[in-house]
């Protein structure tokens, strides 16, 4: 084991799989000459030259297309976002032409790209840079959704994610880049795509929470626990597929969940959860499934109406409250 | 193609139409002009033409009625023409608010499966099979034809899952209509899923328990928690366990059985006052080492007693009756596995002391099964005490070839009178199971009395 920052599990993955193979090139804003925007790809320009680290401009479309074209053609991009909020632009190239090449042409053209940048709301940036778009990006057929919360869970999944022969959104956090957390240092370290973590045992309550959403799940969860209640934290780690099994199984047990996400409510993966919860454990439910979501509203500039905005461990403590009974 | 004929507005005012008379009924043939129906409007009655010809299909209002503008009245076109999509589509909308009806009008055109109407023409479009059953709760399950979704591919087998159909809730459509019908004013008993399978499970009725969730929902503590009230066919049936039956108990079983169906029994009870020996006692307990018990009392003073009452002190031997020279006095340990009878040899030799020790010691070695058989052999009269259990009084069976034994009950603080004045008193009742054959009522009697004696004035018993 290694402590790493979480983007330095990033690079490592990036990094071990560009030396094994030759196919696979980044391409992004700054990700070369700048080391990246969040310094990310340090390092990667002066390994492997400017023909696999390639600066753009500011182009998301442009370069989305270039990737899809380029992974039509054999090679395996790497694509890095400033943040998933820049890529609103690429989203036509993403959707429309990433998802739907492989499908279109009955399985013969291979579409292996990783999109890859940070996702969500970093503080007060206001509301076109605060949206988590795995959700979304999860809607469709298609693609891979990953959002992970910690460096080992990055680190694994981002190769498995760059191994992948269809298109996969890898998503991280601004928040996040300087976490540091232990990584297994063996050789080959990969964790698979679609597999949930059960990262905290307990009985009472399932909380699913991934992303920034599961470190604010573990606040709640220590605050819970001084007062006697023990609740079981999942995180799925990868948004889609979906685990689904995993979380069936720690609700048969609890009798009782809460989602966390940092997704406005409508439509995500919250309610996703839900559907799949009532489906599959209808008789093992003992209260409604409740979600903390960020409200339907777009993120405020304001400090105290973003503190607000923002899911927070009191308001997972409230829904696991509601879920036990206990108030 | 078929023609709805729809409430037409017949004046500038009008919101509605009250039908006055149809002069039309279903299958009647009408031409581009007749008129099929009169209409009360609010200024005047009015009649209703008609601009197509054909066969009147169905008429979906009746005399009287009341019928918003522009909703549907009849259905005129071809003979056998298939018009559910007009009906069915027009009835939801109008009738928006009494969705069972629609139920119950569709199943002409479709006896086997519900209409497929507007909100259950969802993503899924699921099959719903109506159970027979008619039991409300019952029917809220339904099956759906699985799904082809990856996420339930990936789903955990399910243990309701059999022949590819999964166990599901009911369509949103029966949800609605099942809680417009049975509102909680009117029995729905409201219950988390799983409370609801666990009271099931356990075959608890779910009206009989007290709901602690929000608006008395019945959730998993209050299952857990839930006792029922002594009724029946409350009981719960639990399994039968056979037991091995040990050697000591297949001892216990043939010689008591033996005794009881060939000693005649019969039993006399005294209440004995014992103040005195229980002062005695404490005040013994005070000036000696180790401690003497009641029953070391009482078997010293049965000891006593015997030597008086040698008939008390014999065997039954059929043809003879064996008096026995020593006076051997067995008692009574309760052991997991039953009960054994260690033998104070020469009792009546013996002080108190030495009886403390000795009872002591066999008890101990009872208790541990590890007496030698010379220890429970030879007895000639038995003590059973119960008195520490708070045991009042009972009737002991006679330990063979004794011809009594003596149940003794606990010691009690019993008001009693003395001299004309009530006053707090301490009293024991001892009763003697007596062998007829050898002793009979009056020697039995006698036998107590001496007992009694003994144990009222205790000092006696010392010398």
């Amino acid at each position: 084991m290694a402590e790493l920052q979480f983007r330095e599990a990033i690079r490592a993955a990036i990094d071990e799989e560009m030396a094994q193979d030759e196919d696979i090139f980044v391409m992004g804003e700054e990700v070369a000459e700048y080391d990246g925007a969040y310094k990310v790809t340090e390092g990667l320009l002066d390994k492997y030259g400017a023909k696999r680290m390639i600066d753009t401009p500011i182009a998301e479309l442009g370069f989305s297309g270039i990737a899809t074209g380029a992974a039509m053609n054999g090679l395996r991009p790497i694509v890095e976002f400033m943040t998933f909020n820049f890529a609103l632009l690429a989203a036509d190239q993403i959707i429309n032409h990433a998802s739907k090449i492989r499908y279109m042409t009955g399985g013969q053209i291979k579409i292996p790209i990783v999109f890859r940048g940070a996702n969500a709301s970093a503080g007060q940036l206001s509301a076109t840079h605060s949206v988590s778009y795995d959700s979304m990006y999860a809607h469709f057929p298609g693609l891979k959704v990953i959002y992970t919360s910690e460096p080992a869970d990055a680190k694994g999944l981002l190769k498995s994610a760059i191994r992948d022969d269809n298109p996969v959104l890898f998503m991280e956090s601004e928040q996040m880049y300087g976490l540091k957390g232990e990584v297994p240092e063996e050789e080959d370290f990969t964790i698979p795509i679609g597999k949930a973590k059960v990262k905290r045992e307990g009985s009472d309550v399932t909380v699913v929470a991934h992303g920034k959403m599961y470190h604010i799940a573990t606040q709640a969860a220590k605050k819970l626990a001084e007062d006697g209640v023990e609740i079981e934290i999942i995180d799925p780690r990868t948004v889609k597929p979906l685990d689904v099994e995993t979380i069936i199984k720690s609700v048969k047990k609890t009798n009782r969940c809460v989602i966390v996400d940092e997704a406005h409510p409508f439509g995500g993966l919250a309610a996703e959860v839900g559907y799949l919860i009532q489906r599959e454990a209808f008789d093992y439910l003992d209260a409604p499934v409740q979600r903390v979501t960020l409200p339907d509203t777009s993120a405020p500039f304001a400090k105290n109406l973003f503190d607000e905005w923002l899911p927070s461990p009191k308001e997972v403590i409230d829904a696991v409250n509601t879920v036990t009974y206990r108030k | 193609m078929a023609t709805k004929v729809e409430m037409p507005k017949l004046s500038d005012t009008m919101e509605e139409g009250v039908i006055g008379k149809w002069n039309v009924k279903e299958g009647d043939t009408v031409e581009s002009g007749d008129i099929i129906a009169e209409v009360e409007t609010d200024k005047a009655t009015m009649e209703v033409e008609v601009f197509d010809a054909g066969t009147i299909l169905k008429i979906l209002v009746d005399e009287g009625d009341t019928v918003p503008l522009g909703e549907l009245m009849a259905v005129i076109g071809e003979e056998g023409e298939d018009i559910s999509d007009i009906t069915g589509g027009g009835e939801a909308e109008v009738e928006v608010e009494d969705e069972d009806e629609v139920e119950v009008e569709s199943e002409d055109d479709d006896s086997g499966e519900d209409s497929v109407d507007e909100q259950q023409k969802d993503e899924e479009k699921s099959e719903v099979e109506e159970e027979e059953d008619k039991d409300k709760e019952a029917s809220e399950e339904k099956k759906d034809e699985a799904e082809k979704d990856e996420v339930k591919d990936k789903a955990e087998a399910d243990d309701e899952e059999d022949d590819g159909k999964l166990k599901k809730p009911g369509s949103d459509k029966k949800q609605k209509s099942t809680n417009g019908k049975q509102g909680s004013e009117n029995g729905r008993v409201k219950a988390s899923p799983l409370a609801r399978k666990m009271a099931e499970e356990q075959g608890i009725e779910l009206s009989k328990v007290q709901g602690s969730g929000p608006e008395g929902r019945i959730i998993k503590k209050d299952i857990e928690e839930y006792e029922p009230a002594a009724e029946p066919g409350m009981e719960t049936s639990r399994e039968d366990t056979e037991h091995r039956v040990s050697q000591m108990r297949k001892t216990i079983a043939r010689r008591l059985a033996e005794s009881k169906y060939s000693s005649p029994h019969y039993y006399e009870t005294i209440d004995i006052d014992v103040e005195q020996m229980f002062e005695a006692r404490k005040q013994l307990n005070e000036s000696i080492e180790g401690k003497i018990s009641f029953n070391d009392i009482i078997i010293k003073a049965c000891s006593a007693a015997l030597r008086k009452h040698p008939m008390v002190n014999s065997s039954w031997q059929d043809d003879t009756i064996l008096e026995h020279g020593d006076i051997n006095v067995a008692f009574a340990v309760a052991i997991d596995e039953g009960l054994l009878t260690p033998v104070i040899r020469n009792s009546d030799q013996k002080g108190l002391q030495q009886i403390g020790e000795e009872s002591k010691d066999l008890a101990e070695k009872a208790r541990n099964r590890k007496l030698e058989p010379e220890q429970m052999e030879g007895s000639t009269f038995t003590i059973s005490n119960l008195g520490m259990f708070g045991i009042e009084q009972f009737t002991a069976i006679i330990n063979p070839p004794n011809a009594c034994i003596l149940a003794v009950g606990a010691i009690r603080d019993v008001p009693v009178v003395k001299e004309g004045v009530v006053a707090p008193g301490k009293r024991m009742k001892v009763t003697l199971s007596s062998d007829h054959r050898i002793v009979d009522g009056a020697t039995a009697a006698q036998f107590l009395n001496t007992l009694n004696n003994m144990l009222q004035n205790p000092l006696g018993i010392l010398l």
